[in-house]
């Protein structure tokens, strides 16, 4: 049917044909109680529009994309039960298609619980693919290990040989470097400290930090505490484990829901407190917000959820940060941005180069909204890092393009990928705002 | 307060950007605020100013036809020179990327179902294709690609006795892709030029059957992504002929380079954008705004603004909410009237006059939505495009130039209120 044509075109729905079926909620996939996607499946009217966003799909002719992934899986699988189709791990999670959907179908939901049925049913627990996906899935867990020896660690995972061994027995990719450990975790430096410096019973966060920021950069989470203590914020970093997102995207669901009945238990009792929930990165704010309403049934996984912000958004929100910035200046330095899918999903893939665009000192560009690619574990995989580098490419051209030799963005995993790509040092926002304002 | 400009636009749609770039001329501080990534990508690329009125259509020329429009059509509301002004800043947003801009007069552009439309102005690749040459044509189809049949809508355009012999024919799509490929992959396959298939394709069309001897060829709209002019003249090199697209359904290609356009003038005008997120309500004090409430997944955040636009498009756009008892405008409840029997909503016949389809906000002469007793909502607040009640923009053939006027016209007035 053709849109450019006549009458059936623009033509608005006929608002009293709407909603003349009632159906019974059913289960969408099998063994599962508390998830009736089915609504979601019947708004998909074909338009494949979230095809036209996918990432992998784009670079990757066997992947069927996203309206296949979602409804379409689902309405195989209703009318001739059946498995899974294994493309689903394919899907790097980057939850595109979500936002593009103009019919409101609940796409990443359905990838999040068709991956852990698959997983859960389907993959083989012996596998290797399941041993790597659980290791790095869990990289909180290795990272806590790995970080109790920090330069052993990173002489070990630095050295070639190890990193053959890997890709041959684990199927994680020689070319990727591993992300060296500080020599002293975040929450190290915090006790150290002796935590917070402000007390204020007006204006109190709880910092998620996740673990990429504790293990691996200390310097964002730093930079958060100093920025917030500077407009006079109360920080407390609460016991926290992973936020999930690595474990969503290897369909490692009960995994998550274990991490997340911790966060979840933390978190809530800090929220009656007056506290609100604040991230540093952008894939953690997403998963506490949406993924963990969509995907369990906690007590107080509401309240997290909408008490949960990203931190440049939540100052944004609060205080006059533009106009904090109007008086401040920084050495002077050009930046190629990033803005990770997590955070357009969220609608904040412009709030850096908005706030930055007119500090002193600063020359931002937006190196365009193409993915990195590397969608968290997803470009850890030796099957997916020729794939993950050919998404990327787009970004690697237009940040080489950019005036700026360092890059910035509010993802640790883009962050990886951006340095991989390019050879840069990468920024996180925060540390910006602190040059500025501390 | 911390987020606050001068005008806040709400709504993505070619209302919504044309509103935003007006306002910025103006010299106001502005945001746009848009919930989904917007129905460009939807719509077929194609900018009607008018091309029916009361059923009654091709209409040559449109600014003629305003005055035989009812009373309370938006056009009537804002006048001719708002369309001009609207189509200035497409002119100026498209480039050479758009046609039509040297003529008042409608073209006729050949569709995707074998009709032809009216239509202000088309993207250039669309240009060669235009019913009005007296040029013989040639539809070629893709096996597989289900939704252009090139055979069925020559036959169709021979029947409405366009001037010129035309034919179709189907051929393989020369690389195979799965069954469901999407219409960009074919896209990015001929911008690459994958496995010579420019080439390979004027070959299938070579060799296809048709006793045609043709001066032109169309495709349905997926040639090439960033090269898309290489491709088009290597093609029509290698066929003898022209070569030109025809605008498609979703995912739309062409809606898609319009929604890039859109949103690079944005940046450019220095309009700060905000996409993700639904605006959901509002405060107010003293009959006038303070603030429109965005949701973020959750969170009520409030965005200030002196001026506000409301351009949420209509039913399918969102901007107008309906149930089985009511028309709603959702954000800020403007008054939507409407028969109570909701039997009187429609008509029998699907094509017909429907009462549902110029359901919207009511403006006052300022274009400022107005209550059951015609006083304006709020002071400083406008509506512009498929919002806007009084235009059956899908019969009319109206839909983007009514964004366009209503969109410019707003978003000028509220840069001036607010500056
Ligand atoms: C399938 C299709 C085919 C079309 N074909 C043609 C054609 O051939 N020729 C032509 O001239 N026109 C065509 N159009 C119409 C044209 O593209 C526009 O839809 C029309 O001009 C109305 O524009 P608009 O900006 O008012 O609204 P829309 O384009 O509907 O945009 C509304 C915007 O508002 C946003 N929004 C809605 N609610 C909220 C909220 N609560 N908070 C924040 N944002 C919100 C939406 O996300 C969207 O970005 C077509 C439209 C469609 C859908
Ligand atoms: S989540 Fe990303 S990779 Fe997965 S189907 Fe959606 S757009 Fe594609
Ligand atoms: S964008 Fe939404 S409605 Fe369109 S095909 Fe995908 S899921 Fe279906």
């Amino acid at each position: 049917m053709s849109d450019a044509e006549s009458p059936a075109t623009t033509e608005p729905t006929d608002p009293t044909r709407e909603h003349e079926t009632d159906f019974d909620p059913v289960s969408v996939f099998d063994g599962d109680e508390t998830m009736d996607l089915r609504p979601g499946a019947d708004n998909c009217y074909k338009c494949s529009v979230c095809d036209t966003a996918c990432p992998v799909a784009e670079v990757d002719d066997d992947f069927p994309g996203p309206k296949f992934q979602g409804p379409e899986q689902w309405r195989l699988k209703r009318k001739d039960g059946g498995e899974i189709d294994d493309s689903i791990m394919s899907c790097s999670n980057c939850m595109r298609c979500d936002d593009a959907c103009p019919s409101g179908v609940p796409l990443s939901q359905m990838h999040n619980t068709a991956r852990g049925e698959y997983v859960d049913e389907q993959m083989d627990k012996l596998s290797r693919e399941y041993v790597r996906n659980r290791i790095l899935a869990n990289y909180g867990t290795l990272a806590r290990l790995g970080s109790k020896v920090p330069r052993l660690t990173n002489l070990v995972m630095g050295n070639s040989l190890v990193q053959k061994i890997n890709e041959k027995v684990l199927g994680i990719p020689s070319e990727r470097d591993f992300p060296a450990f500080a020599s002293q975790t975040f929450r190290e430096w915090w006790h150290e400290r002796g935590g917070a410096n402000v007390e204020n019973e007006d204006k109190r966060i709880a910092y998620f930090h996740g673990c990429y920021s504790n293990y691996n950069t200390p310097e964002v989470a730093k930079a958060l505490v100093r920025v917030f203590e500077s407009f006079g914020y109360e920080v407390v970093v609460p016991r926290q484990r992973c936020s999930g997102t690595p474990m969503f995207a290897n369909g490692m669901l009960d995994d998550a829901e274990r991490a997340a009945g911790v966060n979840v238990g933390e978190f809530s009792d800090l929220l009656e407190a007056g506290y609100d929930v604040v991230a540093s990165c952008t894939s953690c704010s997403m998963s506490l917000r949406q993924e963990y309403p969509e995907l369990f049934e906690l007590s107080g996984i509401e309240e997290v959820a909408a008490n949960t912000y990203e931190a440049l958004e939540y100052l944004r929100i609060h205080e006059d940060v533009r106009g904090a910035l109007d008086d401040a200046s920084v050495d002077d330095q050009a930046l190629a941005y990033h803005a990770p899918c997590h955070a357009r999903n969220q609608g904040l893939d412009r709030q850096a180069v908005e706030l930055f665009r007119d500090l002193d000192g600063v020359l931002i560009e937006d190196v365009g909204d193409s993915c990195s690619g590397i969608s968290g574990t997803y470009g850890w995989k030796e099957e997916k890092y020729e794939t993950s580098m050919k998404i990327g490419e787009e970004m690697f051209e237009h940040m080489r393009d950019a005036t700026g030799e360092v890059g910035m963005t509010e993802c640790p995993t883009c962050s990886m990928q951006m340095e991989h790509g390019t050879g840069y040092d990468i920024k996180h926002p925060l540390q910006l705002l602190e040059e500025a304002l501390c | 307060m911390p987020i606050r400009e001068d005008v806040l636009v709400v709504g993505g749609g070619i209302a919504g950007t044309t509103a935003a770039l007006a306002a910025a001329e103006t010299g106001a501080e502005v945001r746009l605020l848009s919930h989904k990534k917007s129905t460009l990508r939807q719509a077929s690329g194609l900018i009607d100013v008018l091309g029916a009125v009361g059923g009654d259509g091709p209409i040559a020329d449109p600014f003629e036809a305003i005055e035989r429009l009812p009373d309370d059509h938006p056009y009537r509301v804002v006048g001719a020179e708002s369309i001009h002004d609207g189509l200035r800043f497409f002119d100026d947003v498209a480039g050479d990327v758009y046609a039509g801009g040297h003529t008042d007069r409608n073209a006729l552009v050949l569709t995707h179902g074998g009709t032809i439309k009216p239509t202000a102005r088309y993207p250039e690749s669309v240009a060669p294709g235009l019913a009005s040459a007296a040029a013989d044509t040639l539809l070629v189809g893709f096996a597989g690609l289900t939704d252009f049949d090139a055979p069925v809508a020559a036959d169709h355009l021979a029947a409405t006795g366009v001037p010129f012999e035309i034919d179709g024919v189907t051929v393989r799509f020369p690389i195979e892709f799965r069954d469901d490929a999407r219409t960009t992959r074919l896209a990015k396959a001929l911008d690459a030029d994958e496995d010579r298939v420019r080439k390979r394709l004027t070959d299938a069309i070579d060799a296809a059957e048709t006793d045609l001897d043709y001066d032109r060829v169309g495709f349905p709209a997926m040639l090439g992504d960033d090269h898309a002019a290489a491709v088009r003249d290597e093609l029509a090199d290698r066929l003898g002929a022209a070569v030109f697209e025809i605008p498609t359904g979703p995912p739309s290609l062409l809606g898609l380079q319009l929604e890039e356009l859109l949103f690079d003038a944005l940046d450019d005008a220095g309009v700060r954008i905000s996409a993700g997120n639904p605006a959901v309500g509002y405060e107010a004090a003293d009959g006038r705004l303070e603030s429109v409430t965005v949701d973020r997944r959750g969170q009520a955040v409030p965005y200030h603004a002196a001026e506000v636009v409301l351009a949420t498009g209509g039913l399918v756009g969102k901007g107008i909410d309906s149930d089985r008892e009511s028309v709603t405008e959702p954000i800020f409840d403007c008054h939507v009237p409407h028969p109570s029997d909701r039997y009187a909503w429609s008509e029998d016949d699907a094509f017909g006059d429907h009462a549902f389809a110029r359901f919207g906000v009511v403006p006052d002469d300022d274009l400022r939505p107005t209550d059951d007793a015609a006083e304006p909502h709020f002071e400083n607040l406008r509506a512009a495009g498929g919002v806007l009640g009084g235009a059956d923009v899908a019969r009319e053939k109206s839909a983007a130039g009514v964004s366009l006027a209503t969109g410019a016209y707003a978003g000028r007035r509220a840069g001036e209120e607010a500056t």
